[in-house]
């Protein structure tokens, strides 16, 4: 069909101004804005991920070497989700909300009505290659916008089997996909877009932040960080090695922005944590991982190669202490951990994306029960921490809740990651790790786990991106919320008109404080 | 220049140290604001007048009377703003707890701008402050007296160590835009909103953008005459009795059916002259243009022959005392400056249509405006604004006055802006609303795991779509 053929052609400026006009026009009739046309997309989109499930979990494998149960819980399921909240819940979306008036805009009535924005660009990513350019657009068409949709190059057969089902399922007159790469994704930027909504990595993200300034164009970023994983000792260790190691190797094997970065420990509790996840590595991909099928490849020899070289460096070399095993033929890295990594190796510079996991100790409570100052030497864990000794404590029971609090502000002078994990039963250390540190989101005893949850916003904040999506906040995120104020006719105080005078001035401060007396005297017309 | 950098540091360590974000300090700070205008009121009239020539009521109803409002109710809802909120969750969830939780950016920069020297400078910061983050706020040069008052007072009824107030011009303006932000509230002209989005792209900083653009009036007719006087009242004060029309939501032109523009320009001049007098150049209620720069803009606006020959009221100007009077022009070229430009003056252009409904589309085939404006009774042409137009927001027979209203968000869309503030939505702008799962560490869902197989998809498949008995009967293995 139409798209078939365009996406065999070269797409330059030319096409990407084309594409703008004819977009703009469809949004300019009107199509967009009905709650049918919206419902019509959904449930076809809906129709995308029920009836060719098969094809999906075949592209998306082609692509990643995913297993179809992760490809299926992290992308299908999620997308199914997101459309039957949509369909579920888009009349109350599209209601106007009333709002109260106060004193000072008596008489009157006001609203805020959601409208779209207009003509919508996403660009997706490669690691969930489907959800992460079809979910966003589901909150572009919910809210009503005309979307061009730009799939991650990275993954060819997601790209090309999102422009077959696209074209053929949605209405081609206001939703588009175009494939490419960087020249692609330049072209499109140069057009003026009334919002840009990007997936990616800080580095491109600045390009695509760069390209709509011109424009005056909001954009939403979803990028990433190092997010840590702070592991207390008085913990339930099975469920919690299930859920660190299942957040790190079950995401598409690391490659995800909220799977877990590296992990912080006490020295004592490291050793048992990490037998503890060497067992549960073995129990899930066998002794030898690269012969497992239920681990995701690495997405190309790139990403490959930048792998191997945070284990390469000369300044982690003694430090692998499980794993490390590569096949560059196959794109197989099999689970990796490492210990006590140095802060300023290039490791712990950048963010992983892979089965790489360090391991980082702050020190132990257990010092000599002598009066001897304990000694707090940790040079693993960056400028902020002092060493030498520290001043002796009362009773030198310093309490684990002393020690991995202190790695927080660790944490937070590297930047604010899209998301942090805490394991811990102690209160208090749940209570300062929410307080202090800022994350996109937070998640206690467990990882990744709050992306599915759709009535929490889900986004970044500070270097991890800005602006948050999933259910409401989707369709909030592609939406202008318009003010409507309706004033009546039923009087006014001409205090608020010229020619003004101290009398006037009088009557203004009552009115604006709220004053009833004052308003009385308005309604009457007092002048 | 080396200050700026101490001052900054300074303000990182304030925010560092975590006293920003005690209610203590918010409350603090916002009774210093609200002491700060009750006891220098009649400096900050002063101020005002010295700089826009402002008379003092027009400085209290739109800027002084504002801020009190909005400080009160900041200190009043605080308790609120700061609440951790708690979300639902599905059963699948289950044991879990989720709940958002609003933490302030951290340090942030605020530009203010020239026509509301402090109503744009100050309800930025109440939300900033509300929401528990340091502050820099860059008044406008062009207000020097007004920017001024703010540089010394600022200091001395709130936390000098974590809100300053750091003045100057562009190449001030510059060097605090190479600084590392976590948000940046810009206000102003689209010129300098793009050079402060490029500046932002280096740290990946949000950015507010409050613009302005071309505000319509649609003016439809009315047949009693008590709506005829409000509403001519409502459309004069809120163009020439807003700052001498330098004002981003002031009226910028109106549109009217051809048949009845006579009759609004003869209620319009009369309107006029009770607001300002036979010799209007004598009146003190109507504010004076900023500078010459601005005074020689709409000066040429008006002397193209074209438009000239448009005017049918007033045109007088005073370039010595910055004054220009209030001007009505019948159908001046749409492509002239004064039709293509934002005003920002009391230039007043009717445009007429041959049917008031023609209006929606000649909106639309502008740029989107910070805000419309329509005059009407018609039920059926304000349903039509509302859903055929786009804009920052939609004031029906009145103008300007959604400024004051706190519980709609005012901001704009498109060539208008992004972002909004007022009220809780102040709050907001400077808040990371971060989400908090917590779960219970009791025993996990095996087939969340590897190695798969396909027992485990099917009951994935249940679980997901919230077939519990589905999950049930495949649990038991009575199901594929």
């Amino acid at each position: 069909m139409a798209v078939d053929s365009e996406t065999k052609k070269v797409f330059d400026a030319e096409a990407a101004a084309s594409l703008m006009k004819d977009l703009r026009g469809s949004y300019a009739s009107g199509r967009t804005r009905s709650y049918e046309w919206r419902v019509a997309q959904l449930k076809n989109m809906m129709k995308i991920v029920d009836d060719h499930e098969q094809d999906i979990l075949d592209a998306i494998r082609a692509d990643l070497c995913k297993p179809d149960q992760e490809a299926y819980i992290a992308e299908i399921s999620i997308m199914k989700s997101s459309c039957l909240r949509a369909l579920g819940e888009l009349h109350r979306w599209m209601k106007p909300e009333k709002v109260k008036t106060s004193v000072t805009t008596f008489p009157s009535s006001a609203e805020i009505v959601s409208e779209p924005l207009g003509v919508i660009l996403i660009i997706g990513a490669w690691n969930f290659p489907l959800l992460l350019s079809l979910d966003p657009a589901i909150g572009a068409i919910a809210a009503g916008n005309a979307v061009v949709l730009k799939p991650s190059e990275l993954c060819p057969a997601t790209s090309s089997l999102i422009a077959k089902l696209v074209g053929k399922y949605l209405d081609s007159s206001c939703v588009r996909v175009v494939e490419g790469a960087v020249a692609e994704t330049s072209v499109l930027l140069e057009q003026k877009w009334d919002k840009i909504f990007f997936t990616g990595s800080g580095r491109v993200g600045r390009i695509v932040l760069a390209a709509a300034a011109k424009h005056l164009t909001p954009v939403t970023l979803e990028l990433g960080g190092k997010c840590p994983v702070v592991v207390d000792s008085d913990i339930n260790l099975p469920v919690a090695i299930k859920r660190i190691a299942g957040g790190k190797w079950t995401s598409n094997n690391g490659q995800a922005c909220i799977a877990p970065d590296y992990v912080i420990t006490t020295k004592d509790f490291a050793p048992k944590l990490i037998d503890a996840l060497k067992h549960q590595l073995e129990a899930w991909y066998g002794k030898d991982p690269l012969e497992s099928k239920d681990l995701a490849h690495i997405v190309n020899s790139h990403h490959f190669d930048r792998l191997l070289k945070l284990l390469d460096d000369d300044k982690v070399s003694g430090k692998i202490i499980h794993g490390g095993q590569r096949d560059k033929a196959n794109l197989k890295f099999a689970p990796t951990i490492l210990l006590d990594v140095p802060e300023d190796s290039l490791i712990m510079g950048e963010e992983i994306f892979g089965p790489l996991l360090p391991i980082l100790t702050v020190s132990s409570s257990d010092g000599p029960a002598s009066n001897e100052p304990v000694k707090r030497f940790v040079p693993t864990v960056g400028p902020l921490f002092q060493t030498g000794s520290l001043f002796r404590r009362q009773n030198n029971n310093v309490t684990f809740v002393d020690k991995l609090e202190e790695c927080f502000d660790m944490i937070i002078s590297r930047g604010k990651p899209l998301a942090a994990y805490l394991f811990t039963n102690n209160k208090k250390l749940k209570e300062k790790f929410v307080k202090t540190v800022s994350a996109g989101g937070l998640v206690i005893n467990d990882t990744v786990l709050h992306f599915a949850e759709k009535t929490l916003p889900f986004g970044g904040v500070g270097e991890s991106g800005m602006g948050s999506y999933h259910g409401k906040f989707s369709y909030d995120n592609f939406s202008h919320r318009k003010s409507v104020l309706y004033k009546g006719f039923a009087g006014d105080a001409s205090a608020r008109y010229p020619p003004y005078s101290d009398r006037k001035l009088k009557l203004l401060k009552a009115l604006l404080s709220g004053s009833v007396i004052g308003v009385i005297l308005a309604l009457v017309g007092w002048s | 220049m080396r200050d700026l950098e101490t001052d900054l540091e300074e303000l990182r360590e304030s925010y560092t140290s975590g006293k920003t974000k005690e209610a203590s300090w918010r409350k603090s700070q916002l009774n210093g604001l609200l002491t700060l205008l009750k006891e220098k009121e009649k400096d900050i009239f002063n101020a005002l007048e010295h700089d826009l020539g402002k008379h003092y009521a027009e400085a209290y109803r739109d800027e002084v009377g504002t801020l009190t409002k909005s400080v009160n109710l900041a200190l009043s809802s605080l308790k609120d703003w700061m609440a951790v909120k708690k979300a639902k969750l599905p059963l699948p969830a289950f044991p879990s707890t989720a709940k958002v939780f609003p933490e302030p950016l951290g340090v942030v920069l605020i530009f203010s701008t020239w026509n509301f020297p402090f109503g744009l400078s100050l309800e930025p910061l109440i939300g900033a402050v509300a929401a528990g983050n340091a502050v820099v706020l860059k008044p406008s040069e062009l207000a020097p007296a007004s920017s001024s008052f703010l540089a010394t007072n600022i200091s001395t009824y709130l936390d000098k160590k974590a809100v300053k107030v750091i003045e100057g011009g562009q190449v001030v303006g510059e060097h605090l835009l190479s600084y590392k932000w976590d948000k940046i509230f810009f206000t102003g002209s689209t010129r300098v909103a793009r050079a402060v989005l490029t500046a932002a792209v280096k740290h990946i900083t949000p950015v507010t953008l409050e613009l302005g653009g071309k505000c319509p009036a649609i003016f439809d007719s009315f047949s009693s005459s008590w709506d005829k006087e409000m509403v001519i009242k409502r459309v004069l004060g809120g163009k020439f009795g807003t700052c001498a029309g330098q004002a981003c939501i002031g009226i910028d032109y109106i549109l009217v059916q051809e048949g009845y523009a006579p009759t609004l320009v003869e209620l319009l001049k009369n309107g006029t002259v009770k607001m300002f007098g036979e010799n209007p150049k004598e009146t003190k209620s109507m504010a004076r243009i900023i500078n010459k720069q601005h005074f020689s803009r709409l000066k040429n606006l008006l002397d193209d022959p074209s438009v000239k020959s448009c005017i049918v009221h007033g045109g007088g100007m005073d370039e010595h005392n910055l004054f220009i009077e209030p001007t009505i022009l019948m159908n001046p070229p749409l492509e002239a400056s004064i039709m293509t430009d934002e005003i920002f003056g009391p230039l007043l252009p009717i445009i007429t249509l041959k049917k008031i409904e023609d209006s929606i589309g000649f909106i639309n085939s502008r740029p989107k405006p910070l805000a419309i404006y329509a005059f009407t009774r018609n039920e059926t042409l304000q349903k039509r604004i509302v859903s055929e137009t786009s804009s920052g927001s939609v004031t029906f027979n009145d103008a300007v006055i959604q400024y004051a209203a706190d519980t709609v968000p005012f901001g704009g869309v498109g060539e208008s802006g992004f972002g909004s503030y007022h009220g809780k939505f102040s709050f907001d702008a400077f808040t990371h609303e971060k989400p908090i799962l917590s779960r219970a560490m009791i025993s996990e869902f095996w087939f969340r795991f590897p190695p798969w197989n396909d027992n485990k998809l099917a009951l994935t498949k249940k679980a997901y779509s919230f077939d519990y008995f589905g999950f049930v009967l495949v649990l038991l293995g009575l199901k594929k």
